[in-house]
């Protein structure tokens, strides 16, 4: 351990006072709402909440039973990875383009990151303004070349909506990383490629896509994590969860049963669930992160 | 050798104007339809040339008061969302310099416990505790106040362990000399430190001040009053598609105010935003 014989200050008390701040608002507005959350999940409340009994995992059997929970989870698993995918794809074929020009770097750079500053929940109006079919233009478009596009009464189109506001805000952070990435890697191995005849597509393929593999799959566990937490805002405001069900996702669920419904049990079991798949992804990540501290 | 293709840069440059008129028609359309009086919204096609409506719209939604959120003007909502990014950006900064501060440069007994905790934090966000947070929030009276709309959201375990992974890069020498010259721990913060993070806090105040700004499931939690809660909030309160008396074009209006501010930030402090994202790794 390097951090062993770091030079420090011999104070006692000093350091106490300097962690006391982030400490203090950490145990009360983290630690304890956990805690609770941990112990109402194994509890279960009659409806007028005059007496609660302890039920063990029954909550967590109750909800992973549930054919709305499964349809839930079904929903996040799609729109995750569907945003996640559509979302890196284009940054990377747009970093890739970035990454060739001489001229105007700097300018699309500027105008490529705007979207970052975009609260989610306006990214799906800014689509939604768009899209929807009483006042929409392109909506308008669509539906005068025949197409019967209605994403607040079809599921399908509801969630394709989403989505895409999903995906193109996260379009900016994606590019950004990729230009990092792409900017890493040797010129002199492309060039090397190049003189031994390969092609720009089998340079691509075999040479710059896997060196950037790093970068890629930090993204996709950000992106993930994006579209399970981020995108609270993007499905309340587009879609309130419908129509139906068709994009109610785990995190809208949480909200929907606990703060909607009262169903306060269900509700913290299903916190509970989200803590662990939390867990699990940010595990990942400082997993990746860790061996690129070491070996990057 | 393969730098020279010019039609391979002209391609290039080709995906990326499409790709810019992607990211960026969104919002122009919303600016446009901002400058439109309502009648002109509800029929579409809309034109793509900005309308006339421009000072009629933008001083009705900021000055005249929304009807559908309880006659509050944007104005409020603007000072509301104001305050909160700035409040979540500077507290944040602070605590979390001042923490990792103490875990680098001291040696004290529960150390790396207190690392771990708040290391921990990083699993908890609100999402996954929204009841429990909420009833915290009411027993402690933070409803509808700016306190409870920053407070909660200062403790950050990414800005300390980037303050520390910072912190761990500075020699051992620097610290011997400060502490031969006679410099105690406040010195040390004051005269080398905080000058040093100089570029680290810049980048972090972007980050945090755009993830201030953008709270969503936060600000729904914790107001009910219109007169306390932020634009995004309120935006979404002046839509519904149900009723026919949605202001549209004041609807627009708030939704370019929601979206300026933090664009220019990010693009006027690009150069550090981009350099603060990229190496730290959010």
């Amino acid at each position: 351990m390097a951090s062993s014989t770091r030079v420090t200050f011999p104070n006692k008390f000093l350091p106490y006072l300097l962690l006391a701040p982030q400490l203090a608002i950490t145990a009360i507005f983290f630690y304890w709402p956990a805690s609770q959350a941990i112990y109402q999940s194994v509890l279960r409340e009659d409806p007028f909440g005059l007496s609660t009994q302890f039920v063990g995992l029954g909550n967590f059997k109750r909800v992973i039973s549930d054919a709305n929970y499964v349809n839930s989870l079904q929903v996040t698993v799609i729109f995750s990875m569907a945003t996640a995918l559509i979302a890196m794809a284009l940054a990377l074929l747009l970093a890739v383009m970035a990454d060739k020009v001489i001229r105007g770097k700097g300018i699309y750079r500027t105008l490529m990151i705007w979207p970052y500053a975009v609260a989610p929940a306006i990214a799906g109006m800014l689509w939604l303004f768009l899209f929807n079919p009483s006042m929409g233009t392109l909506a308008y478009l669509v539906r005068s070349a025949g197409y019967n596009w209605d994403p607040l009464l079809n599921g399908d189109q509801a969630m394709v909506l989403v989505v895409s506001a999903a995906a193109w805000k996260q379009i900016s952070y994606n590019f950004l990383f990729f230009v990092a990435g792409l900017q890493s890697i040797p010129k002199s191995l492309i060039e090397a490629a190049a003189i031994d005849g390969a092609g720009e597509t089998k340079r691509f393929w075999t040479i710059v896509f896997p060196l950037l593999a790093p970068t890629t799959f930090f993204l996709l566990v950000v992106n993930t994590v994006y579209a399970f937490f981020d995108t609270f805002g993007i499905i309340h405001a587009v879609t309130g969860g419908g129509p139906g069900k068709a994009t109610e996702t785990l995190v809208y669920k949480v909200y929907n049963d606990g703060f909607v419904n009262l169903i306060l049990g269900d509700s913290a079991a299903q916190s509970v669930i989200l803590m662990i798949i939390v867990i699990g992804l940010t595990a990942i990540q400082f997993r990746y992160v860790e061996r690129k501290v070491h070996y990057g | 050798m393969i730098q020279n293709n010019p039609i391979g840069r002209l391609i290039a440059h080709i995906i990326l104007i499409i790709g810019i008129l992607i990211v960026a028609f969104p919002i122009y359309y919303t600016f446009v339809a901002s400058t439109q009086s309502l009648q002109e919204i509800m029929h579409p096609p809309l034109s793509l040339l900005p309308g006339s409506h421009f000072w009629e719209n933008y001083s009705a939604a900021l000055f005249g008061g929304v009807g559908r959120i309880g006659g509050v003007g944007v104005d409020r909502l603007l000072l509301n969302t104001v305050i909160m990014a700035l409040a979540i950006a500077v507290g944040k900064i602070v605590i979390s310099i001042l923490s990792a501060y103490a875990i680098v440069f001291f040696r004290f007994p529960g150390r790396m416990v207190f690392f771990w905790l708040i290391f921990i934090t990083l699993m908890l966000p609100v999402e996954v505790r929204i009841l429990p947070t909420y009833k915290v929030m009411v027993d402690l009276g933070l409803i509808d106040t700016y306190t409870g709309l920053t407070l909660p959201l200062m403790a950050s375990a990414t800005a300390t362990l980037l303050f520390r992974q910072f912190f761990m890069t500075i020699p051992g020498e620097l610290v011997e000399a400060a502490r031969v010259d006679g410099a105690g721990p406040w010195r040390f913060f004051k005269d080398i430190l905080l000058p040093l993070s100089k570029t680290n806090i810049a980048a972090l105040f972007v980050i945090l001040f755009i993830y201030g700004w953008t709270q969503y499931l936060w600000p729904l939690l914790m107001t009910n009053r219109n007169d306390m809660t932020t634009i995004v909030i309120g935006l979404r309160k002046m839509i519904s598609f149900a009723d026919a008396d949605t202001e549209w074009h004041l609807v627009m209006v708030t939704c370019i105010l929601a979206i300026v501010p933090p664009i220019l930030v990010v693009v006027l402090m690009q150069r550090w935003f981009v350099r603060g994202l990229v190496e730290t790794e959010k």
